[in-house]
């Protein structure tokens, strides 16, 4: 069992701003996150873009952004568990929370934040029918085994980043690998691209374009994918399909939470302190919505601060706390660290 | 400069004739967006960048719309239910042309 303070749902860049906040108040957080790494929308979506509206930044890019919130947080030694999906909430008889993830991970906190965005973000699947039947038998969204693959075939469909990477990879691992995907260009890195060239023509690789995957055949797991090109449809033997086509955030099992869900947010009481109709869970950044809500970054920030405050009061009711100004209070971390502002030497004038 | 009508069709199939502006710079993504016509976090995930595919829609009106992107080609070709006739929403600006313009949202994906 994970023990802390404030256990964290989603780490994007409001999850991580508050463990800040929080550590001020000397409360120690957790964050749970369904993606391998850090930074929610910002680390997925477009790390490599601009953003030109957080204060005192005229231009920052996204990943920029969240490496430099790793940095600030790092004085308060966070604990992560990522790649997990919370998936139920249980409130014990003392008052704090257990929440497990969908592996089994199990956290206990007196404050739980939900910072889950726009939600955890799943893969998107191709409509193709029967494909849910095969999940787990040979269909897979995630590679997160290559060993898996070992001798086996394997057929990757899509055609961005991902496709391509796995592509190359796997072509060291398994007995043959396909590459499907619905246009003749590929909208990967150029040497991505170029490696995936060079080993069509070594015969490492077998490029199946312009065509699509529209059927998978098979008794207990997947034998076989039926492909379209140019009108025409053929079986391809294989024993997995690994379809690549991003992934898209959904609520998910916070929806079924109890709590007041509005437009697909979670609705929280704005006048105060980020609260959700359950005492003791709050909501903050883009999972939240009150009147005349705004989905941005420093909105994120503002209602983390807010948050941590009431959560201060809820874990120590019975002591007050006045804000400290950082230039004047400085930060102390748990790990021993102290960063303060210089004092002003007064020395006589002789 | 004046609003033009656009008529869209959301996931339901019930349709809608909404005023757009054509001078604040939106798309039809962002209209849909406004007047609300599919939920919160099913359109416009990636905030009109071409990268998510969730403002597809099927253009079936015949105006003429400007060419698709490199881009656009590119997210097309991995998103699911495209049609001859489908567009990303984003990349499509609202413009006095645009006057009697017919789409239908794709299924969410
Ligand atoms: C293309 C694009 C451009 C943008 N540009 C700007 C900009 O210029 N300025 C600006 O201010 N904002 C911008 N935004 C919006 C900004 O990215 C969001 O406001 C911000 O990311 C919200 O942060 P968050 O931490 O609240 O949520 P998110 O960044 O969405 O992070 C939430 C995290 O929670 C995780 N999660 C959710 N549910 C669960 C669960 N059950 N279990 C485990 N993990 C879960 C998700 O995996 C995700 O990592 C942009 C967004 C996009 C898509
Ligand atoms: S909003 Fe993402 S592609 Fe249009």
């Amino acid at each position: 069992m994970i023990n802390t303070d404030i256990l964290i749902i989603g780490a994007g860049p409001t999850g991580l701003f508050t463990v800040f906040e929080a550590g001020l108040l000397k409360l120690k957080c957790h964050l749970i996150d369904a993606l391998p790494q850090a930074g929610g929308q910002c680390s997925e979506i477009y790390p490599k873009k601009p953003i030109y509206d957080i204060p005192a930044f005229p231009e920052i890019l996204a990943g920029e952004l969240v490496d430099n919130l790793m940095k600030q947080i790092e004085p308060f030694q966070p604990g992560f568990t990522l790649g997990e999906r919370a998936e139920t909430i249980d409130k014990q008889e003392d008052g704090t929370f257990i929440v497990t993830t969908n592996k089994g991970t199990k956290h206990r906190a007196p404050v739980v934040a939900i910072a889950g965005g726009l939600g955890s973000f799943e893969p998107r699947k191709p409509p193709i029918a029967n494909i849910v039947k095969y999940e787990d038998h040979g269909v897979e969204y995630i590679i997160r085994d290559p060993e898996m693959y070992r001798d086996k075939d394997v057929v990757i469909a899509g055609g961005g980043d991902s496709a391509l990477d796995w592509s190359i990879f796997l072509t060291d691992v398994a007995k043959s690998v396909t590459l499907i995907h619905r246009r003749n260009e590929f909208r990967g890195a150029l040497d991505s691209v170029e490696k995936v060239q060079e080993l069509k023509n070594l015969g490492k690789i077998e490029l199946i374009t312009p065509a699509e995957v529209v059927d998978i055949t098979g008794t207990e797991k997947v034998e076989a994918v039926s492909v379209k090109r140019n009108g025409e449809i053929f079986n391809r033997p294989c024993d997995h399909f690994i379809p690549l086509f991003g992934l898209a955030p959904k609520l998910g099992p916070i929806a079924d939470w109890g709590l007041e869900i509005e437009k697909n947010a979670i609705k929280v009481d704005n006048s105060l302190d980020y609260q959700t109709n359950i005492p003791g869970i709050y909501a903050i950044g883009d999972v939240n919505t009150y009147p005349g809500k705004l989905k941005l970054i420093l909105c994120g920030f503002h209602e983390a601060t807010l948050m941590c405050q009431s959560a201060y009061q809820r874990i120590h009711p019975d002591k007050r706390y006045v804000m400290k100004y950082t230039t004047v209070g400085g930060v102390e971390g748990f790990d021993g660290s102290k960063k303060e502002a210089p004092k002003a030497v007064v020395k006589a004038i002789e | 400069m004046q609003d033009i009508k656009i008529t869209i069709i959301d996931r339901e199939g019930e349709e809608h004739l909404v005023d757009a502006p054509t001078d604040m710079n939106m798309n039809v993504m962002e209209i849909v967006r406004s007047y609300e016509l599919a939920p919160e976090g099913t359109i416009g995930v990636c905030g009109g960048m071409a990268m998510c595919a969730s403002c597809q829609c099927y253009v079936l009106s015949n105006h003429e719309l400007p060419k698709k992107s490199d881009e656009e080609e590119a997210m097309l070709a991995e998103a699911f239910y495209v049609e001859d006739n489908s567009r990303l929403g984003c990349q499509i600006r609202i413009t006095p042309q645009l006057d009697g313009l017919k789409v239908q949202l794709a299924p969410e994906s």
